[in-house]
Parts: C-alpha cells; sequence; structure tokens
C-alpha cells in the first residue's frame, strides 16, 4: 500500500517536471516594467553625459572623474545594468533587448527642453512612432 | 559629407559586440543565485560590461569621421543581432510580429538620424 503510494507520488512528480517548460516560458511583466523603467533612467544619463562632455575641463581620466554630470551619467548605467540582468532573469531577450530602443525615443523628445539648438522637426517625430510601433509589436510577438 | 568604410566598419563592429555584450548579460542572468550580490560576482556580466565598454570604444572611433545620420542609426542593428543570437543561443522563438518590430524600430532609428542632420 505505502510502495503504492510512492509509486503514484513520484509519478506525479514525473508529471509534473513534464509538464513544466523546459526554459522560462514567457517574460513576466515586472521585467518588461525593469527594463521600461531603465530606458527612462538610461535617456536621463544621456542628457547628463552629454551636459557634462560639453563642459569637459580637464583631458583624459581626471577630467572623466571631476565632471558631475558625466560621473552620474556613468553611475545611472551601472544601476541600469544590474536592473537588466535582474530582468533578463525572468524573460526573453529578444523581447527585452529592444524595449531598449525607446530611450531613442525619451532622448528625441527631451533634448529640446535641455539643449537650446535642439529642436523636433517631422522626421523625428516620426522616428519616435515607429520605435514605439516596433517595440509593441516585438511586445505582441512575444504573447503569441 | 561621404562616410568613409572604415567609419561603417568601425560602427558595424560596435553593434555586433554590444549585442554579445547582452548576450554575455543573459548568459549570466541565467545562471544567477537568488539574491542581488550574485551579479557583481558573474563573470558573464562582467564579460557583457567589458563587451559595453568595448562596443563604445569602438563606436567613438567610428563617429570620428562620416555623417552620424548614416552611423548613428547603425548601432541599433545590434537589436536585430541580438534577437537571431537569442533565437540561436537560448531557442527563444522568433515569429512574425518580432521581425516586423525589428524592421519598424530600424525605420525609427533611422528617421531620427535623418531629423538630427544639421
Amino acid at each position: 500500500m505505502l510502495e503504492l503510494r510512492v509509486v503514484r507520488e513520484s509519478s506525479r512528480l514525473v508529471l509534473e517536471a513534464n509538464a513544466s517548460p523546459p526554459t522560462r516560458a514567457h517574460t513576466s511583466l515586472t521585467s518588461i516594467a525593469l527594463v521600461f523603467l531603465c530606458t527612462l533612467t538610461g535617456a536621463a544619463a544621456q542628457i547628463l553625459m552629454k551636459q557634462g562632455a560639453d563642459h569637459t575641463t580637464a583631458a583624459g581620466l581626471a577630467g572623466l572623474l571631476t565632471n558631475l554630470p558625466l560621473f552620474l551619467g556613468y553611475c545611472i548605467y551601472g544601476v541600469n545594468t544590474i536592473l537588466v540582468v535582474l530582468a533578463l532573469r525572468q524573460g526573453h531577450l529578444s523581447v527585452l533587448y529592444p524595449i531598449i530602443a525607446l530611450s531613442y525615443v525619451w532622448v528625441t523628445m527631451l533634448s529640446p527642453k535641455y539643449f537650446p539648438g535642439d529642436h523636433l522637426n517631422g522626421f523625428k517625430i516620426a522616428g519616435v512612432f515607429f520605435i514605439v510601433a516596433g517595440v509593441s509589436m516585438i511586445g505582441i510577438g512575444s504573447r503569441q | 559629407m561621404t562616410t568613409p568604410l572604415s567609419s561603417i566598419l568601425l560602427v558595424f563592429a560596435a553593434s555586433v559586440i554590444g549585442s554579445v555584450g547582452m548576450v554575455a548579460l543573459k548568459a549570466g542572468a541565467n545562471r544567477l543565485p537568488p539574491g542581488l550580490l550574485g551579479i557583481l560576482f558573474s563573470w558573464r556580466v562582467a564579460t557583457g560590461v567589458a563587451l559595453f565598454l568595448l562596443s563604445s570604444v569602438f563606436y567613438v572611433l567610428g563617429i570620428r569621421h562620416g555623417s552620424l545620420t548614416v552611423l548613428f542609426p547603425m548601432v541599433s542593428l545590434s537589436y536585430v543581432w541580438g534577437v537571431l543570437l537569442a533565437r540561436l543561443l537560448f531557442h527563444e522563438p522568433l515569429n512574425r510580429s518580432k521581425i516586423m518590430g525589428l524592421l519598424l524600430l530600424l525605420t525609427g532609428v533611422v528617421f531620427i538620424g535623418l531629423g538630427n542632420r544639421p
């Protein structure tokens, strides 16, 4: 009787093991949200780095380290890398990686506010729409 | 402004190196123990970060000469390599929506490059 139960238990375990997918089946919404957040902070980092690069005083490594906006930009990149790795634990690379292209969207829309020489134009607005459409399409593709 | 072939090749290489860096991060993420500290000690993650830095060196060398309208959108080819490598190495599904999405994304980056012309 006990033996029978053990056999049944173990066969149930085998069934469960077979039922669970061999790899992580799809990309969790938490992962998508994390990478989305990274595109926002990444855009902030790029704007900081551009501001820093426009006002470099010292040359070489010393110039990089004493330049606060540039330094902050690199720090944000470091944090973003950690967040992306955490997101990749529960998600497909082929879904999460293209989401990073959204940082082009934020930079294009934000930089006219921070850099007087930068202006939005028809090409840039069309580009923003195409990127958003592309990233959405990949998201839809991942749910099929 | 004409863009020299050497610049195109350098930026092309930057896109490939960047996508391999992302693959290294994914390989590291797949093997990570629970908790945050593991990230700092994963050689795969470290390789990914090193490849990102190398990729940016290639990019900066590439854009010293030539037109950014051509070179800037080329970096986004890394998404194409990334999706193809994910299919090849991690057996992630590649369907029509993903391919269409990538094409739209590349079109978008080309447009932003065109909009950035002085």
